[in-house]
């Protein structure tokens, strides 16, 4: 933006009204210009978040709407008639009933352990970097992998759980076989498999901890569980709320658990919502379904996303 | 923080527990493979004599090889076009000053607030419909729309003086220049990150690649592992043992190696 002003200066009046306008227009030159180099930038994301994010979105809203052929395509406007079949199937009703009772589990026992192995490994001792890559190791293994690895300890012949049990003089318990259990045993797969993720950020969070804080606390008397209730757990508070949002969030989206472990069963007792939307749109091809299915996932999703942003403000405490 | 001897012992004890808890599953997994299926239906948990043929024999039953391989190829794909993406994006957003970027910013932050599990019956229809079943660009191209990237760089771009920029352009020094040799070895930090979750969780995937391969010449190895959890017949424990650690041992050295970068960056991710 090189325009001559030491010239411009000198000159009064109409001249002044010329130059004012030459920088104008080259202010927008310079902003067309910005335009054209920043969407080069952006143009190769735009470009994937249109066609696999926005255009996919607005086609499950559309295709909710619709019956479809078993090929996907769009055959009769029925309105709400996909959701109001959707909250009178005791199936589905029963699965969104299991995916809260399942986020129940699995949050809080996952943050709740977490946050003691976090706290265990932050003290000063020796051999804490052996421990730190035991506790987030479970974050380096697939949901595939971790589903194989529990399948053998839920055996019920072989299993080592049963095994156990028997030793004390309990009877066999059908892991996964029992309609009662099988969504306990699933959650707890998942919590071990979420260990990794929660303690890897709420260690972060205790490592960005400033020391001095401990050390007022020790000037005080104050012992262990008075540090970790007024200092560590308010300053990790924005780790532990992104673990906490995060958590409930991914609890929604299980699937490859369930498909591994159960798939669904015994007596759709394991069926999550994620595990019931693809079922019916891959294996039933009752896309109308599905899409319902996937837009009211969204909307819970969505509620979740809008109280973190309220919440956030309320609870977190920043350093 | 100075702790008493009997706290410390306190909480090694604590700390050997729960670690042989977190590691247990991982160890019997282990010890598994390495065993006899005749041990095994007699509950004889330590092998008695290594069995490695396990591994082989996984190897043979569902060509693993081939699934690593294609795995491979694509969580290297998706890591380094995931990177490639965030890092142009966030630069535009972060130094280039045009109409529309915190409308766009913000569109794409919404996006995060939309589960891919409800995108996939119509990705699947898009993917098909180009015949993209079965192939690489197919199992990749959905997945590069990530917002995580573009947000964890916008965060660190942030932290570049504006003055850097302005004398650059000073100098006369091109956008893509200052980019290329000024801003993206700044975030290398944060590009290692990066690339580690973005390998993990490329590596893991499991719905998509579920749906988008029906045989063998893309499958993934977590797909391969659920054929041969699934699909083989469940009688050969230590077998599937064997191809359960196989899958899961590049993830495993990936986390040991770059636990500290990724607990950096998720801090920030977190954080904001």
């Amino acid at each position: 933006m090189s325009v001559n002003l030491a010239q411009g200066e000198q000159l009064p009046g109409i001249r002044e009204a010329s130059l004012f306008k030459a920088l104008k227009k080259e202010e927008k030159k310079q902003a067309r210009k910005n335009w054209c180099s920043g969407m080069l930038y952006v143009l190769p994301s735009i470009a994937l978040f249109a066609i696999f994010v926005i255009y996919p979105f607005i086609r499950t809203i559309i295709q909710s709407f619709f019956l479809s052929d078993n090929r996907g395509f769009l055959t009769l406007f029925v309105g709400l008639q996909n959701y109001i079949d959707l909250f009178q199937d005791p199936v589905y009703l029963q699965s969104l009933w299991q995916t809260i009772i399942y986020t129940l589990i699995t949050v809080p026992l996952t943050i709740i352990i977490a946050l003691f192995l976090a706290v265990l490994a932050s003290s000063n001792v020796k051999g804490a970097g052996i421990f730190n890559t035991i506790f987030s190791s479970t974050m380096g293994i697939s949901v595939a992998a971790g589903s194989v690895f529990w399948n053998f300890l839920f055996h019920p012949t072989v299993g080592l759980l049963n095994k156990i049990i028997n030793a004390f003089g309990g009877s066999n318990v059908g892991w996964l076989t029992d309609p009662k259990i099988a969504l306990v045993s699933v959650s707890l797969v998942s919590v071990w498999m979420n260990i990794g993720f929660s303690y890897l950020v709420l260690m972060g969070g205790m490592k960005n901890i400033d020391k001095s804080y401990y050390e007022s606390v020790e000037i005080v008397g104050g012992g262990f569980f008075y540090r970790l209730r007024k200092v560590t757990i308010p300053l990790i508070s924005p780790s532990l709320f992104f673990v906490f949002v995060t958590s409930i969030i991914g609890a929604f989206q299980s699937f490859g658990v369930i498909d591994m472990l159960t798939q669904g069963g015994p007596m759709n007792g394991t069926n999550l919502l994620v595990y019931g939307l693809y079922e019916e749109a891959f294996v039933n091809y009752q896309y109308g379904s599905a899409t319902a299915q996937g837009v009211v996932l969204f909307l819970i999703i969505f509620v979740i996303s809008m109280l973190q942003t309220k919440l956030t403000e309320r609870w977190v405490t920043y350093q | 923080m100075i702790e008493s001897r009997t706290q410390k012992i306190i909480i090694y004890i604590l700390l050997v527990i729960s670690a042989v808890l977190v590691f247990f599953p991982i160890v019997f997994s282990v010890a598994l493979s390495l065993s006899d299926n005749m041990d095994i239906a007699n509950g004889q948990f330590i092998p008695t004599s290594l069995h490695f043929e396990n591994f082989v024999h996984a190897f043979q039953t569902q060509p693993l090889l081939k699934y690593m391989l294609n795995s491979l190829v694509v969580a290297v794909a998706c890591t380094v076009l995931q990177i490639i993406l965030a890092l142009l994006a966030s630069y535009a957003i972060v130094f280039i000053d045009f109409k529309g970027k915190s409308i766009l910013f913000g569109l794409f932050m919404a996006t995060m607030m939309i589960p891919s599990e409800v995108l996939v019956i119509s990705n699947f229809q898009t993917i098909r419909s180009w015949n993209l079943i079965d192939t690489f660009p197919g199992l990749i191209l959905p997945s590069l729309a990530s917002t995580f990237g573009i947000f964890l760089l916008r965060q660190n771009l942030k932290q570049i003086p504006w003055e850097l920029r302005e004398a650059g352009q000073m100098a006369g020094v091109s956008d893509f220049y200052f980019f290329r040799k000024v801003t993206v070895p700044m975030v290398k930090n944060s590009i290692v990150t990066l690339a580690i979750y973005n390998f993990l969780v490329s590596w893991n995937s499991y719905m998509w690649p579920l749906l988008s391969t029906t045989n063998e010449s893309v499958r993934t190895v977590q797909i391969g592992l659920r054929q041969l959890k699934n699909v083989d017949g469940s009688s050969d424990y230590a077998m599937i043992s064997a191809g359960a650690i196989i899958v899961s041992i590049p993830t495993l050295i990936l986390i040991f190696a770059g636990q500290k970068r990724l607990q950096e960056g998720l801090t920030k991710g977190a954080i904001k």
